[in-house]
């Protein structure tokens, strides 16, 4: 039999690493339906899953996929801006503004970003959640900073 | 987040995902775990015994596709308050016995056929499950009955009255037969 622990301490443990990636990737109003879909997707495939030395990093890399079909299913269209402002003057937390900018960043910046910073992910695990180079995502990451800089100055 | 993590449970459920739903609940003599499959109540825990240890066993011998879903426990929980104010004498749930086996399972048929408010000895469970020389397996049987309170181990006494052992601790098993009114309560 497996030795997988209990799911429910996945979510426990991680739900809030999840949601701050997914409210990075998509914004808060759509990061509900994300974290749901993130959790679910994880809750069938878990059975099967025979490396548990890193089950943060495969809940993330979930969430980073679930974004991403996200984006897709909107056509790849940034994040409206009406939304972005909705949610952050709704928002009671300082680091509104800041998600804010993420989330109009470029998706593969915004993804390396929001990897790195909300969920403290080294290089070469964001890389893997991106399926890029650890080069380029060291690349994405510094022009996302970049922007934000810019943005935010 | 609250809201998205109840909904992820009732999804789960809805998707046939949620093999194992736990909830914990209050009793008089502490807390209880509760565990269910679609099947039935698989585990209960009683409040001396770790609750911790006790998912992690049902996540390997179960499954681990375990969530805390209190909703799909309410009827259990229901009926477990009624019989803790003595208002329900007959637990009437659909159980999960892949928990046990052999003659083991079959002790545990036999303590789930006693009536409220009576008691039998080991000896006699042991007969019922077909060996009457297995006193003390029907012993082992019952300290490792998975769903206690509803599968009532705590009716079970040694040959001569003696109380013999509870998982739960003797002062709750005591407490259950006051409950009951088989034991005088304590002068």
């Amino acid at each position: 039999m497996t030795d997988l622990p209990p799911f429910q301490l996945l979510i426990d443990e991680h739900a809030g690493d999840v949601m701050a990636v997914l409210r990075g990737a998509v914004g808060r109003v759509d990061a509900d339906d994300c974290f749901q879909e993130t959790f679910l997707s994880a809750l069938r495939a878990y059975p099967r899953l025979g490396d548990t030395g890193n089950l943060r990093g495969w809940l993330i890399t979930i969430a980073h996929r679930k974004a991403i079909d996200h984006h897709r299913a909107k056509g790849r269209r940034p994040v409206p801006v009406a939304e972005v402002e909705e949610a952050a003057v709704s928002d009671p937390e300082p680091a509104g503004d800041i998600w804010a900018a993420v989330g109009a960043l470029p998706s593969k910046q915004r993804a390396a970003v929001t990897l790195r910073y909300a969920s403290d992910l080294p290089h070469a695990e964001i890389a893997a959640a991106l399926g890029c180079s650890p080069e380029a995502a060291r690349r994405s990451l510094h022009e996302g900073i970049k922007r934000l800089r810019k943005e935010l100055a | 987040m609250r809201a998205s993590l109840n909904r992820i449970a009732e999804r789960a459920s809805e998707e046939g995902l949620l093999d194992v739903a736990y909830t914990t609940t209050d009793s008089p003599f502490g807390p209880l775990l509760l565990a269910t499959t679609p099947a039935g109540l698989v585990r209960v825990g009683l409040p001396n015994q770790d609750a911790d240890e006790l998912l992690v066993d049902l996540s390997r011998r179960v499954s681990p596709r375990m969530l805390e879903a209190p909703a799909e426990l309410d009827e259990a929980r229901r009926q477990l308050d009624l019989y803790f104010d003595g208002k329900l004498d007959h637990f009437d749930l659909p159980l999960d016995w892949q928990l046990s086996e052999g003659f083991r399972l079959r002790v545990l048929h036999a303590i789930a056929a006693i009536p409220y408010g009576e008691t039998r000895s080991y000896t006699e469970m042991a007969t019922r499950a077909g060996n009457e020389r297995a006193v003390r397996a029907a012993g082992t049987a019952c300290g490792r009955n998975p769903i206690p309170l509803v599968v009532p181990c705590h009716r079970v006494l040694r040959s001569g009255g003696a109380l013999g052992g509870y998982g739960g601790g003797l002062p709750m098993k005591q407490g259950l037969l006051q409950l009951e009114g088989v034991l005088g309560d304590p002068a």
